[in-house]
């Protein structure tokens, strides 16, 4: 389409675009309005309008603007491309994008992925049949994404003698429902899309109509503005250090959601807690900056060095703080094939985060229709729900009135973005009291004059605790005291440690309770695998039938990715992710050089053995 | 924030994302302005590397100065540079030019199987050693997982379908029909084995963007885009016989992007000089459900 419109449309330099959705029930007009909006709007090409008013005089077909948009998709064929899915026009403010999500299977999917880029939308009814199923549902949707600007075009007044009173029913019809899910539309307009009544300007057919006209009300809606005054947030989407051509910076990547970043300031890294400074800003191809504002992909390397990760956010120390938890109520909608069930292992992906999800409760289902409440234990294809979500990790985010891009999130099942949804807010789960004392930990921690990555360097390792695990009749501390001896014979520094160890040691006072209090016995051995990898040590723990809950409570204290788990022998009993399975039928030396290997081919060992 | 910077910053999102979440990623780089502008974003990106592996497919009918403007780039930007061929085809003759066949099997041997093959390891990679300046046969016959393109949704009618992270079934197959949801910066990066994921970062962006980016970078562009003195200069780059150049004069890159603005060009399509287009009478559709870029 660019071809078309690049004489008028580009000719401005840097002329803002606006993304519009359109929506509404089968039929009652959408691919009409559109027709006339880019024919009004004189956005189609040389002649084409006249083609297709011959060919429906030739056919004897009456004339819709709608044929228009399928004249349109047949030019694609000769690389001239406005598609059914995205239409430009320009009215003298700005460049429009009307984005439409053609096929009526499927339709939600598309219309998400269409909606969701939009600024605003226009929701098209037929006066004549008034508000159907899908207006609502569409509607509700709307609400859903997070679309505050609507607009309601009630279409075809043509067909009712451009009625007043027909359309004020449907407007009144519509308005109470929009009411209840909290949209406050920017106007009702009486529209005939066929004849072009109020469509770009207003029509002398309705003279009791004193509103706008739909050009008018798309000028009206206000363009997105960067969240410049919110707090900052960086979704880390990974930290760099390109060291094969010298270069020596570790730098910080991501896109800044909100807020502004300058050199100096104090950073605070979510979930973990982890503080610094920021030493610089980095950039390629660009003049030295020394602050970063909204919606860069940035940059920066930090004055003292601290392991963060992918997944965590980038906040200012002194702002508000982003929520922290493992357990969030949310509003979600599925779109999977399959339904949204309990005791079954999702994906979660917030920023850059990406965890382990299972429902845990399904608070209620709201007909996107009817905004019936009715419950189930599950989500079908469709539904719109208050969910409880329990995370395999903590996560940072923000509540949608303090910012929407870090309060949004998706739900990935069988390798598909099967839902969406928004955290409402944070529940109260069993670790926020660890929690609470590994915050305080990390911000108290002194360091030495010794980075990581000179210790990283130094013993050619990444300090890792490995925990191997199995079931009770397997000699898991044989494996791993021979695995320490082995590793302690490449040089490595490597250190063996066992339960027991820590229950007669560390655990002394508590030894007794331990069995009630097993949350406490691995906070406590958190502590110490954190004391060992910082010092830069392999550490390699001998557990009994590790569980899921387990590692929860040990990535607490540790970074996750610092955790390798080993389960030796038959299929594991419990509900644990294992790294590595070592088959029961393997050797000693078979099975310590299987986990040598894979420690190597996880770039945990550096030096080939 | 202006418009061409709103784009790069879109771009260099996507790009990041890409190389976090797949383990085997590569990048095509036809050698046209798009992809070159692609491997631009991708300096940025990663703050003047490019820790991306870089695939050509080559036809041996590319325009000549195509192939030593590759490979000057490569050298002097340390690009892990492969390229992969349809050997057998171009030993039986089995090509357009060579008259054997129709253009649109040309590029489906020459382009579309060279390119599923070379992704998945099936056939040779020849990847550049920077210390000898020349090709090698390349160990590495792992199959790529993630796959960065340089398409443009307003470039021809079925790019304008695409998603930003667009799955690949097993044949390299699109399902056009069934595209997976895409919203919230949240894009498909989980995927089963034997498929794959096309990447687009550059989806958004019009050819009059391209140009205006390229001049505001400074990005080098092989010297095909511009009129050489016999008021003609090409406008999409592809093999020689079935490329045409444009009419134009402009001799440099503020002047095409004058000539763009003034709609010269504003009826004929950008693809118009290139010949296997007119013969797919679906606008590309064909060649593109079946795996081509």
């Amino acid at each position: 389409m660019t071809a078309l419109n690049l004489e008028g449309n580009r000719l401005a330099e840097d002329r803002e675009n606006m993304h519009i959705a359109i929506v509404g029930h089968v039929d009652h007009g959408k691919s009409t309005v559109i027709g006339r909006l880019l024919a009004d709007t004189g956005s189609l090409p040389e002649g084409k309008l006249e083609l297709v008013r011959e060919f429906c005089r030739r056919n004897a077909r009456p004339f819709e603007y709608a044929f228009l948009l399928d004249a349109l998709k047949d030019e694609q064929s000769q690389g001239i491309t406005i598609e059914s899915a995205r239409c430009f026009f320009k009215t003298a403010k700005r460049n429009y994008i009307i984005i439409d999500a053609p096929g009526h299977i499927e339709f939600l999917k598309n219309m998400v992925t269409g909606a969701s880029r939009a600024e605003a939308a226009l929701l098209v009814i037929d006066a004549t049949e008034g508000v159907q199923e899908n207006s609502r549902r569409h509607g509700y949707m709307l609400s859903v994404l997070g679309i505050k600007q609507v607009a309601v075009l009630i279409n075809k007044l043509d067909l009712v003698d451009y009625s007043r009173e027909v359309f004020e029913t449907v407007r009144e019809e519509y308005r109470a429902f929009l009411e209840k899910i909290g949209i406050e539309p920017s106007c009702f307009i009486p529209v005939s899309g066929m004849r072009g009544d109020n469509i770009a300007s207003l029509s002398e057919k309705m003279p009791w109509y004193c509103g706008s006209s739909v050009l008018e009300i798309l000028d009206a809606f206000e363009g997105e503005k960067p969240e410049q005054d919110k707090p900052f947030r960086m979704p880390v989407q990974g930290v760099y250090k390109f060291t094969r051509d010298g270069d020596n910076r570790r730098i910080i990547a991501g896109t800044v959601e909100a807020g502004t970043l300058t050199v100096g300031d104090k950073v605070i890294f979510y979930p973990s807690g982890k503080i610094s400074r920021v030493k610089s800003i980095e950039a390629f191809n660009q003049s030295k900056k020394d602050k970063l504002e909204t919606g860069y992909a940035a940059g920066f390397t930090l004055a003292e060095q601290v392991f963060v990760s992918r997944g965590e956010i980038a906040t200012l120390a002194g702002q508000l703080k982003p929520g922290v938890t493992s357990r969030i109520r949310a509003n979600i909608f599925w779109l999977g094939r399959e339904p949204f069930r309990k005791h079954k292992q999702y994906l979660f992906k917030l920023g850059t985060a990406k965890i382990g999800v299972t429902l845990e409760e399904v608070v209620k289902i709201i007909d996107a229709s009817s905004l019936a409440v009715t419950s189930k234990d599950f989500l079908d294809k469709h539904d719109v729900a208050e969910c409880i979500l329990k995370l395999d990790q903590d996560i940072a985010f923000d509540p949608p009135d303090v910012l929407v891009q870090t309060s949004r999130f998706v739900i990935v099942d069988n390798y598909e973005i099967a839902g969406g949804g928004i955290v409402e807010e944070a529940l109260a789960d069993i670790h926020q009291a660890t929690r609470e004392k590994v915050h305080l930990r990390n911000i108290k921690w002194e360091k030495g004059y010794v980075e990581e990555e000179e210790r990283a360097e130094r013993y050619s390792q990444k300090p890792t605790l490995v925990l191997v695990t199995g079931k009770k009749e397997i000699n898991r501390k044989q494996v791993a005291k021979v695995l320490e001896k082995k590793l302690f014979e490449q040089g490595k520094p490597v250190y063996f440690y066992s339960m027991g160890n820590l229950l007669y040691g560390i655990d002394a006072d508590i030894k007794a309770s331990v069995k009630n209090d097993k949350k406490e016995h691995f906070r406590r051995l958190a502590e110490v695998a954190n004391i060992m990898l910082d010092a830069g040590i392999i550490l390699i723990v001998s557990v009994i039938e590790l569980t899921r809950e387990d590692v929860r409570q040990l990535s607490l204290g540790i970074n996750h990715e610092k955790i390798v788990t080993v389960w030796l022998g038959e299929e594991a009993n419990t509900d644990v992710e294992i790294d590595l399975h070592i088959p029961e039928t393997f050797s000693q030396d078979k099975t310590v050089a299987t986990i040598k290997e894979y420690l190597q081919k996880k770039g945990i060992i550096f030096k080939p053995w | 924030m202006d418009h061409l910077t709103r784009l790069e910053n879109k771009s260099i999102h996507i790009l990041r994302e890409a190389y976090s979440e797949f383990k085997n990623l590569c990048m095509l780089w036809s050698i046209g302005k798009d992809s070159t502008v692609l491997l631009w974003l991708a300096r940025k990106s990663f703050f003047g590397h490019v820790p991306i592996p870089l695939v050509h497919i080559d036809t041996s009918f590319k325009i000549p100065e195509m192939i030593a403007y590759r490979d000057r780039l490569a050298i002097k930007w340390r690009l892990d540079m492969i390229y992969g061929q349809n050997l057998n085809a171009l030993k039986e003759k089995q090509s357009f030019p060579d008259g054997n066949c129709t253009r649109l099997e040309c590029c489906k041997l020459l382009k579309t199987e060279a390119l599923i093959n070379t992704l998945s390891g099936n056939w040779p990679r020849y990847r550049l050693n920077h210390d000898t300046g020349k090709y090698e046969l390349d160990h590495n016959r792992e199959p790529y997982s993630g796959v960065i393109v340089g398409v443009r949704s307003d470039e021809e009618g079925t790019r304008s379908k695409e998603r930003y992270f667009s799955p690949r079934g097993k044949k390299s197959n699109w399902d056009l029909a069934d595209q997976p949801p895409e919203f919230w910066n949240q894009y498909k990066t989980d995927f089963s084995p034997g498929t794959h994921v096309r990447i687009h970062p550059l989806l958004d962006w019009t050819e009059l963007d391209i140009w205006e980016y390229i001049n505001r970078e400074k990005i080098p562009t092989v010297s095909l885009y511009y009129n050489q003195g016999d008021s003609t200069r090409y406008r999409s780059l592809g093999c020689a016989p079935c490329t045409r150049p444009v009419d134009s004069t402009a001799k440099n890159v503020a002047e095409i992007i004058e000539e763009l603005k003034t709609g010269q060009f504003s009826r004929i399509a950008e693809r118009s000089g290139r010949e296997q287009d007119k013969e797919d009478g679906g606008g590309l559709e064909t060649l593109r459900v079946d795996g081509y870029m």
